[in-house]
């Protein structure tokens, strides 16, 4: 029986770090993009027409459901167990990647409120995703900078966890694989944490 | 007497050791003011002290207790926390020590008395992932096979580990809520996986690798990298027995 509980252990923390990466991973590209939309000219015309795209997807609410929901509920509420059982020692220690994995840690409180708040306050507000929407949002100062620290959190949660998913998978061994990775990741945190703020600064420009 | 000569017989070295009396006994502070020696180390510091027991005020009290063996840091037993860092006592010499210095236990072990701790978590990690060669049989099973130079090379970096503990003291992961065997065990397993003979076994350590406590514990703070006082590469044998676990695992389940 021990041991059935040994191998689950390991299974649930690879699914952990692997729904983080591909599917949600891959679902924050797809968001970013999308609101990038926003900032082209005539941005609320070419957001709007983003939008109907996808919401003419086909199997768009099992899509949905099997891609985006369950694996990022998975990957939140494990990764707050994670968090929870987590040491801290960033105090005696301050080396860059125990600075880093403190960081990935309080990030991942952080986007875990801000995707909850995030949710309420679109998907589930019964109003249609449009660019007057989230104008209309965006317009509020504390809404807006919540939507900063949020989009910053999440696209630095993603960009350091690419790193650790790339050690945790044994993709990168070597000390030079995991140093040039840090870079690169981090190159990849400053891209999209700028791709997201433009497109919240594209929002609170009246269509 | 020369000039220089009492001017060192002035100089002093001011400790404060974290200490306890038994295992469940309250930690306290004590300060200690010892004359200072050419070229001395902790341990030289920790000696005066049970020579002349005698607190900074001039108070007399327990003598210090700690664990030492070689005195050349081949032997891992006075690994204690040296100003916050954990480190081997005979390595870290008073000159290159800011003071006051200050010493204290592993904690992230049980301590039995003052910088004196039990690390048999550790002993008991090295049994669950199998890190020795088995050999033992009712014939002579004649020589084993060769090892290439190229990996004898590195596989000889992770035979230096002598089981101190600095990298499980530094561990975030190695905490009361995980059970985490720490980068030791897992370096010592690459090592036996490396070895001819020891390959036969392979599979037994990455099962034991991916059990209770095994390297998805780790979260990748590399500070066991940092405070190795063997600069072993544990980072990278973390992430190869990574590598070793995951083709493991996924070519396991795809056989069943």
């Amino acid at each position: 029986m021990a041991q059935a509980q040994q191998s689950s252990d390991f299974l649930l923390r690879r699914l952990h770090t692997l729904a983080g990466v591909i599917p949600v991973g891959l679902f924050l590209l797809e968001h970013l993009f999308t609101n990038a939309m926003a900032t082209t000219p005539n941005g609320a015309v070419s957001y709007n027409n983003a939008v109907d795209t996808i919401q003419h997807i086909p199997l768009l609410h099992f899509i949905e459901f099997f891609f985006i929901f369950l694996p990022l509920i998975y990957h939140g509420v494990y990764g707050l167990y994670v968090a929870f059982t987590s040491g801290y020692n960033a105090g005696q220690y301050s080396w860059t990647r125990n600075v880093l994995f403190v960081i990935q840690r309080i990030t991942g409180i952080i986007t875990f409120v801000f995707i909850i708040y995030h949710l309420w306050t679109t998907r589930f507000s019964g109003k249609a995703p449009t660019f007057e929407m989230v104008h209309q949002l965006v317009s509020n100062p504390a809404y807006f900078w919540f939507m900063i620290v949020g989009v910053v959190a999440a696209t630095f949660h993603f960009s350091n966890g690419l790193w650790s998913f790339c050690v945790h998978w044994g993709i990168t061994v070597g000390a030079r694989a995991q140093r040039v990775t840090a870079y690169v990741t981090m190159i990849v945190f400053i891209a999209l944490a700028g791709i997201g703020v433009d497109a919240l600064i594209a929002f609170t420009h009246a269509a | 007497m020369s000039a220089t000569a009492v001017e060192v017989a002035k100089k002093t070295v001011h400790l404060i050791i974290e200490r306890q009396d038994n295992p469940n006994s309250q930690p306290y502070t004590q300060e200690f003011v010892v004359p200072y020696v050419n070229g001395m180390n902790v341990i030289a510091c920790l000696m005066e002290i049970q020579r002349n027991p005698i607190d900074k005020n001039g108070k007399a009290v327990a003598p210090v207790t700690w664990e030492m063996n070689c005195l050349e840091e081949i032997c891992g037993a006075c690994m204690m926390v040296i100003n916050g860092k954990p480190r081997q006592a005979c390595t870290a010499l008073v000159d290159q020590l800011e003071q006051p210095i200050r010493l204290r236990p592993a904690r992230t072990f049980p301590v039995i008395r003052d910088l004196v701790v039990d690390r048999s978590r550790m002993f008991d990690a090295l049994k669950k992932v199998k890190a020795w060669v088995p050999i033992d049989g009712t014939y002579d099973l004649g020589p084993g096979p060769r090892m290439a130079e190229k990996d004898r090379q590195w596989a000889y970096e992770l035979s230096r580990c002598f089981t101190c503990g600095a990298c499980v003291e530094a561990c975030p992961n190695v905490n009361e809520r995980t059970s985490f065997v720490g980068a030791f065990a897992i370096s010592q397993a690459r090592l036996f996986n490396e070895h001819p003979t020891g390959k036969m076994h392979r599979e037994e350590r990455l099962e034991a690798l991916m059990g209770e406590g095994g390297i998805h514990e780790c979260g990748n703070a590399q500070n066991c990298v940092e405070v190795c006082p063997k600069g072993i590469p544990l980072t990278t044998s973390i992430a190869a027995m990574n590598r070793q676990v995951t083709y493991h695992a996924m070519g396991a389940w795809l056989r069943k």
